[in-house]
């Protein structure tokens, strides 16, 4: 993915010519670096690390977040934000799971879970666009409503499913990875190539970067949005989907603050929250430097109280670095 | 002339040089502005006179070359030593925070305390003071946002003055303001220099310069041109010439050409900023212009008509056919395009690359099965515009923000010109744009023409719109008050018209 730095970071910060590939470089994929560093850190340091096991759970463990950073990334890409998506996914799980214990169908109930999720993204997409409510009011309102809806259709406890192959999604494997992996994967790919090589995502970045040239340059605003925040609502639906499989249960109590983890994960990986600034390399490696840093912290039985302020502490520093790359100029 | 004027320069550059990777964007520049005198900086677009002004006010800290100040070499590491210096710049975007009173915008930094807690009365009160020395009647409680641009520069040059600023540079201060704005700022220009401030003063507009000018300094490419100590000592197209680098006789250079059949019919159009239902016609190959003070309703106008806004009520029909926009987007297929009036608001993505921001809407011609992009055609695209209107960049990845006001301009201009378009509606298209640029910019309106587009240019220029355009329609408070045809338009009749009654 040579061109996904275009519209991003053209490297022109540097100020001396001489050194200035290798530094402009360093600046431009610092973040990537930081990752590699940690990794080879980790794999010296903290037993056990690298072994095929941990680094399939490690994988496993952050498919969650992964698949719902790259839609995040593109409404946080449109200057919007997203804080619904926790809800959405304890929401399609719970719907999933009523349906397929309804219907006695697998299939009906994924389906089911996944267009609960588009529903409410789309909700959220005719919510921001066209009644112009600020997206962070607009999904901290369904966020709420969303959950309850959850609480309300479960009758506030965890639904077990009854039909022995809706678990298979969540634990089938090919290729020695499991299908949310697979899903995770495959998720980075497709909107990594419409973030960079369709006009789709030109103009979604067109809308963060300035929303009103971009309408007056003809670009479908309210359209767009509609779209992205649909797409977001889907996938997140799924992944609450995959995530019920893996668990048996529907569980409306579900990933509380998720919203949060993804949202810092696509900081991490250089997305502007004022709009029209992201690659889809740095949300994989924000995504990676979260779950390896989660990872490494159990494996090391770091104390949870402690994990906290080490989470913390590495979103402000990366900020922070992220901050240092933009005024050096 | 000014009486107070001291030979010695107050402020002097010495042998500044200012590096950005790639570009030399000042080349051992050296020259003195007195107190006591206002010194006009000329130059092309990226001839290098903001780079200098972001020198002085500390922003940019220069690769080589000092600045004395009454003697003494000086060091601005930032604006805010500057400034204490006695340094103050007023950029064409104003500092100012729109939500907060204008009172708090003048003291900002230098809050009156009183216990701990803002002292609400001397604040207003000390407010009060500066604007009634600058002879604004403004209500120091009042909202930025509320205010007049012309306004908001007034308390800019306020906060200016609450500091003691000594030096105080205009970067193109009048080239938003209304004809009374402009006079007034004028008046207030003249007196900071009785005063005895050194003002610096960043204009396109030869007119400014031999009006109230002292002094003359041009740039070009980077690089002090000359210096005339006295504007007497310097005519209009000498200072073109070294401004440009060529003679050039004209800058409108108008080439009249035959008119087709009627290309775009608006018919009772109204909307939001459009007070009566206006109606005109534009034929094939023939540019129109809409003259009119600022607030006339001039882009509503065109807002509505190119589906930006939506209409209250009124037809236009494209090609004899009739249309409805709802969105630009459908304006723009169906070949009506709008350059925007306020190019950083409406016009480019700041972040984004100079191709970015041409192929935005011409890319979906070159989509490969529909949806993937083509960079590679992109860049050919961007290239070919770029060396066709001579857009100054280093390539066409360069983020547009980099690129000065002119070159901006251009790339907005060939987004249009990249499309398939009929009709083109500039809005002020020439606004803050060096002699040159604009010159191009005009033989692009005809060439444009010559193919059969019609083109609308609205311009509160009225050299401008008299020695452009074939036609002249005249709008006052957001009405339409007549159409004159070139011949018959003089000055005296297209203000007449244009001024409220």
């Amino acid at each position: 993915m040579s061109s996904q730095a275009d519209i991003a970071t053209t490297p022109e910060v540097s100020r001396k010519t001489g050194g200035a590939t290798l530094r402009g470089w360093l600046e431009n994929s610092g973040i990537v670096i930081i990752f590699v560093v940690l990794f080879l850190a980790f794999s010296a340091i903290v037993p056990n690390f690298m072994t095929e096991r941990n680094i399939i759970g490690l994988l496993l463990s952050v498919t969650l977040i992964g698949t719902v950073s790259v839609t995040m990334m593109m409404v946080l890409a449109l200057g919007e934000v997203d804080l619904s998506v926790a809800s959405i996914v304890a929401f399609a799980g719970v719907a999933a799971a009523l349906i397929t214990n309804a219907t006695e169908s697998s299939t009906i109930g994924v389906i089911g879970g996944v267009l609960a999720g588009g529903v409410i993204g789309l909700v959220n997409g005719v919510i921001v666009s066209k009644l112009r409510i600020n997206s962070l009011i607009a999904t901290l309102a369904t966020m709420e409503i969303v959950r309850g809806l959850a609480y309300i259709t479960s009758h506030g406890d965890a639904l077990p499913i009854g039909q022995d192959d809706f678990f298979l999604l969540g634990s089938a494997s090919v290729f020695g990875l499991s299908a949310p992996v697979w899903v995770t994967i495959i998720s980075f790919v497709v909107f990594g190539v419409l973030l960079n090589l369709t006009a789709f995502g030109k103009n979604v970045l067109a809308i963060g970067g300035n929303t009103e040239a971009a309408r007056l340059a003809g670009v479908p605003v309210d359209r767009l949005k509609i779209i992205v925040f649909t797409l977001q609502g889907l996938l997140t639906g799924l992944a609450g989907v995959l995530l019920t499989s893996r668990m048996g249960l529907g569980d409306p109590k579900t990933s509380v603050g998720l919203e949060l983890a993804v949202i810092s994960a696509c900081v991490l990986g250089g997305v502007s929250l004022t709009g029209g600034v992201a690659t889809i390399s740095g949300v994989l490696v924000g995504v990676l430097i979260m779950g390896s840093v989660q990872n490494a912290m159990s494996l090391l039985n770091v104390p949870t109280f402690y994990q906290y302020l080490i989470r913390g502490g590495i979103l402000l520093l990366a900020v922070a670095f992220d901050r240092w790359k933009q005024t050096r100029r | 002339m000014t009486t107070a004027a001291i030979s010695a320069p107050y402020l002097a550059f010495d042998d500044i040089s200012m590096e950005f990777p790639g570009v030399k964007a000042l080349n051992r520049v050296s020259f003195g502005v007195k107190t006591g005198e206002v010194h006009a900086l000329m130059g092309e677009n990226g001839a290098g006179k903001s780079t200098l002004l972001k020198v002085l006010s500390g922003v940019n800290t220069p690769t080589s070359g000092s600045i004395r100040l009454d003697g003494q070499p000086r060091v601005f590491r930032n604006a805010r030593e500057a400034l204490a210096a006695g340094l103050a710049v007023i950029y064409q975007e104003l500092n100012l925070v729109p939500n907060m009173t204008v009172a708090e915008n003048l003291m900002i930094g230098h809050l009156p305390v009183r216990a701990g807690l803002l002292h609400r009365r001397r604040l207003r009160e000390r407010a009060l003071a500066i604007l009634r020395d600058l002879g604004e009647a403004i209500d120091p409680d009042t909202r930025v946002r509320s205010l007049p641009i012309g306004q908001r520069q007034m308390v800019e040059i306020g906060k200016a003055l609450l500091r003691d600023a000594k030096v105080i540079a205009f970067d193109e201060p009048t080239s938003s303001l209304s004809i009374r704005e402009t006079e007034n700022l004028k008046r207030i220009i003249l007196r900071l220099r009785d005063e005895g401030r050194a003002i610096i003063y960043v204009t396109h507009r030869m007119d400014e310069v031999f009006d109230f000018c002292d002094a003359v300094t041009v740039f070009r490419d980077g690089q002090k041109i000359e210096t005339y100590d006295e504007i007497g000592g310097v005519t209009h197209d000498q200072l073109v010439t070294r401004m440009v680098g060529r003679a050039i006789e004209d800058i409108y250079g108008y080439r009249p050409r035959p008119h087709g059949p009627t290309l775009l019919e608006a018919q009772d159009v109204i909307g939001p900023g459009v007070v009566e239902p206006v109606s005109f016609t534009l034929k094939q190959g023939e540019i129109l212009g809409f003259f009119g003070l600022v607030g006339a309703g001039r882009s509503e106008l065109m807002k509505i008509v190119c589906g930006a806004t939506r209409a209250s009520g009124g037809t236009v029909r494209l090609d004899d056919r009739p249309t409805r926009f709802a969105t630009p987007g459908d304006a723009i297929r169906a070949g009506i395009a709008l350059c925007p009036e306020d190019r950083k608001q409406e016009g480019i993505f700041p972040v984004a690359g100079v191709s970015d921001n041409l192929n935005i809407s011409c890319r979906r011609f070159f989509n490969r099965l529909g949806i993937f992009l083509d960079p590679g055609r992109e860049t050919t695209n961007a290239n070919r515009f770029i060396d066709r209107l001579k857009i100054k960049t280093r390539n066409a990845r360069t983020r547009i923000a980099l690129l000065s006001g002119g070159n901006q301009q251009k790339v907005i201009i060939a987004r249009w010109l990249a499309e398939t378009i009929k009709v083109l509606v500039m809005d002020e298209p020439t606004r803050g744009i060096d002699v040159g640029a604009r010159s191009d910019i005009y033989s692009i309106f005809y060439s444009l023409a010559e193919q059969g587009k019609g083109i609308i240019v609205v311009s509160s220029d009225l050299s401008e719109v008299m020695s452009v355009c074939d036609r002249i329609a005249v709008m006052r408070q957001g009405r339409l008050v007549g159409i004159v045809d070139r011949a018959n338009a003089t000055p005296e009749r297209l203000l007449t018209m244009a001024l409220p009654t």
